[in-house]
C-alpha cells in the first residue's frame, strides 16, 4: 500500500501544494493530471523520495522505479549496462530479455544517442521495469512521441502493467492515455494554499 | 584529413626556422645556439647519464604533485559545486589562493617546512589545486539534476554514482583541469628546483645559467618539453579520446 498525506510544499515563501491525502493499492493504477506548472511532477518527486522538503508523510514501498519525462539515460553507457547500473542483482541475461520484451533486441551495445526517442523512451521503461517495482511513478512518460509511437509505447506500458501489476502513478495531459491506463483519475487544481485534489 | 595530421609538425617546423633565422643574425652561439649545435651537448649529456637522473628526478616531483593538486582539487572542486553552503565558506580561500604568487607560495613552504622534497611537492601542489578546484567546481554546478534524481531513485551505490554518473559528466572538465595542470605544475616544479633543490631539470639550468651557458639551459628545457609532449600524447588525448567516445558514437 502507498499512502500519500502532504500538509503543505513550498518553494520559498510560494505553496505549490496544499493538503493531498490519497492511497494506491497494489495493482491499481493512478492518472494524475491537472494544468501545465499546477505541481505534478512536484508531488511525483516527493512520493519518489527525490523532492524531501515538505510538510506531511508518504508511506511507500522500497522497491520504486521512476520514468522521467525525458528517458534520463547514461549517455555514456551502451543499452544494457542503463540497465544493469541501476540492478546491478539483475543478471546480464535477465537485462537482455527485458530488453528483448521492451522491443529492444539487438540494440544492447550501442549508445542510447544511437537509438530513436521512442526507443529511448523504451529503454527508460525497460529500466523502470526490470526489478519488478511494487510502486512505479511515471510523469508525463509518452510527451513528445508521435501518435503511432506513442500508441505503440501505451500498448508496451500496458502489458508490463498487467504483467508486474506494480501500483502506479503517472501524469499525462492526454485524457485518452488515462483512460486507458488508468482505474482512477486524480486532478489537482489551483486553490489559494496551493494545489489540492478536485 | 592528411594535411590536418600535417600541421601541427609544419607549425613546428616553423618555429624551428624562426630560431635558426635568429640564431643567424645573433650570429653568437653563447647567446642563442643554432639547432643543430644542442644534438651533441644533447648527446653528451644523455651518455653520461646526466640528462636522465635529473630528467627522472623532476618527472617524479611532476607526478606526485600531479597526482595530488588533481586528486585535492577534484574533491574540493566537486564539494563546493554541490553544496553552496560549502562553497561560500571556501569561496574566499579560494580567491586567497588563486592570487598568491607561485613564487611566495614556494618561499613559504621552503621557509616552514625546510628544504626538502616534502615542502618542493607541497609547494608545487598548493599552486595547483585552486586552479583545478575552479574547472571542477564548474563542472560539478553543471551536473545533470535529472541524472543525479534517477540515480536516486534506483539507489545507486555512492562508488556506482560517481563512477557512472558524476564523473562521465565531469570528464571534459578533469581533462581541461589535468591539460593546463601538467603544463602549469612542471613549470612550477623547475622553479621550485631553481630555489631549493640539488636535482632536477630546475637544478640544472639553475646551474647552467650561473655558467651562462644557454646552450646547456636549452638542452635541459627541450628534453624536458618533450616528455610533456609524450605525455600530452601518449596519456591526455588518449584519456580525452575515451571519455568522449559516447559522444562520436
Amino acid at each position: 500500500m502507498t499512502r500519500v498525506d502532504i500538509a503543505s510544499k513550498m518553494f520559498g515563501s510560494i505553496p505549490v501544494l496544499g493538503p493531498i491525502r490519497f492511497e494506491i493499492n497494489v495493482g491499481e493504477t493512478l492518472a494524475l493530471v491537472g494544468p501545465s506548472g499546477i505541481g505534478k511532477s512536484t508531488l511525483l518527486r516527493i512520493l519518489a523520495g527525490i523532492d524531501p522538503e515538505f510538510d506531511g508523510s508518504i508511506e511507500r514501498p522500497e522497491n520504486l522505479a521512476f520514468v522521467f519525462q525525458e528517458p534520463t539515460l547514461l549517455p555514456w553507457r551502451s543499452v544494457i549496462q542503463n540497465i544493469l547500473l541501476p540492478h546491478p542483482q539483475l543478471t546480464s541475461q535477465q537485462a537482455r530479455d527485458m530488453l528483448t520484451r521492451s522491443g529492444l533486441e539487438g540494440k544492447e551495445d550501442l549508445f542510447p544517442k544511437q537509438l530513436s526517442l521512442g526507443q529511448q523512451r523504451r529503454l527508460s521503461l525497460a529500466r523502470a521495469f526490470a526489478q519488478a517495482p511494487e510502486l512505479l511513478i511515471m510523469d508525463e512518460p509518452f510527451v513528445s512521441l508521435d501518435r503511432d509511437t506513442a500508441d505503440r509505447m501505451l500498448d508496451l506500458t500496458e502489458k508490463l502493467i498487467s504483467d508486474h501489476r506494480p501500483a502506479t502513478v503517472f501524469v499525462t495531459h492526454d485524457m485518452r492515455e488515462a483512460d486507458r491506463l488508468a482505474d482512477r483519475i486524480l486532478r489537482l487544481e489551483n486553490t489559494p494554499e496551493g494545489a489540492c485534489l478536485a | 584529413m592528411h594535411a590536418a595530421r600535417l600541421t601541427p609538425f609544419l607549425s613546428l617546423a616553423g618555429l624551428l626556422s624562426l630560431w635558426v633565422v635568429a640564431a643567424i643574425l645573433t650570429d653568437d652561439a653563447q647567446i642563442l645556439p643554432k639547432p643543430w649545435q644542442l644534438v651533441p651537448l644533447f648527446l653528451q649529456e644523455a651518455g653520461s647519464g646526466e640528462l636522465w637522473t635529473h630528467l627522472f628526478a623532476t618527472i617524479i616531483r611532476v607526478l606526485w604533485a600531479f597526482a595530488l593538486a588533481m586528486t585535492l582539487g577534484t574533491v574540493l572542486g566537486l564539494i563546493m559545486g554541490r553544496s553552496a553552503r560549502t562553497n561560500a565558506w571556501l569561496d574566499p580561500w579560494l580567491v586567497v589562493f588563486l592570487n598568491l604568487p607561485a613564487l611566495v607560495l614556494i618561499v613559504l613552504c621552503y621557509l616552514w617546512i625546510g628544504l626538502t622534497e616534502a615542502a618542493a611537492i607541497t609547494a608545487v601542489t598548493l599552486n595547483k589545486v585552486p586552479n583545478v578546484a575552479v574547472v571542477i567546481r564548474e563542472g560539478a554546478r553543471a551536473l545533470d539534476p535529472d541524472l543525479d534524481a534517477m540515480a536516486q531513485v534506483y539507489k545507486m551505490s555512492w562508488r556506482a554514482r560517481l563512477r557512472h554518473v558524476v564523473f562521465p559528466q565531469l570528464a571534459p572538465f578533469i581533462a581541461a583541469a589535468a591539460r593546463s595542470g601538467v603544463a602549469v605544475i612542471w613549470k612550477i616544479v623547475l622553479v621550485v628546483e631553481f630555489l631549493g633543490r640539488s636535482s632536477g631539470v630546475g637544478f640544472q639550468i639553475h646551474l647552467y645559467f650561473q655558467l651562462f651557458d644557454v646552450a646547456m639551459v636549452l638542452v635541459y628545457a627541450f628534453s624536458f618539453i618533450c616528455v610533456m609532449l609524450l605525455v600530452e600524447w601518449l596519456l591526455l588525448q588518449p584519456f580525452e579520446r575515451r571519455a568522449r567516445r559516447w559522444r562520436d558514437a
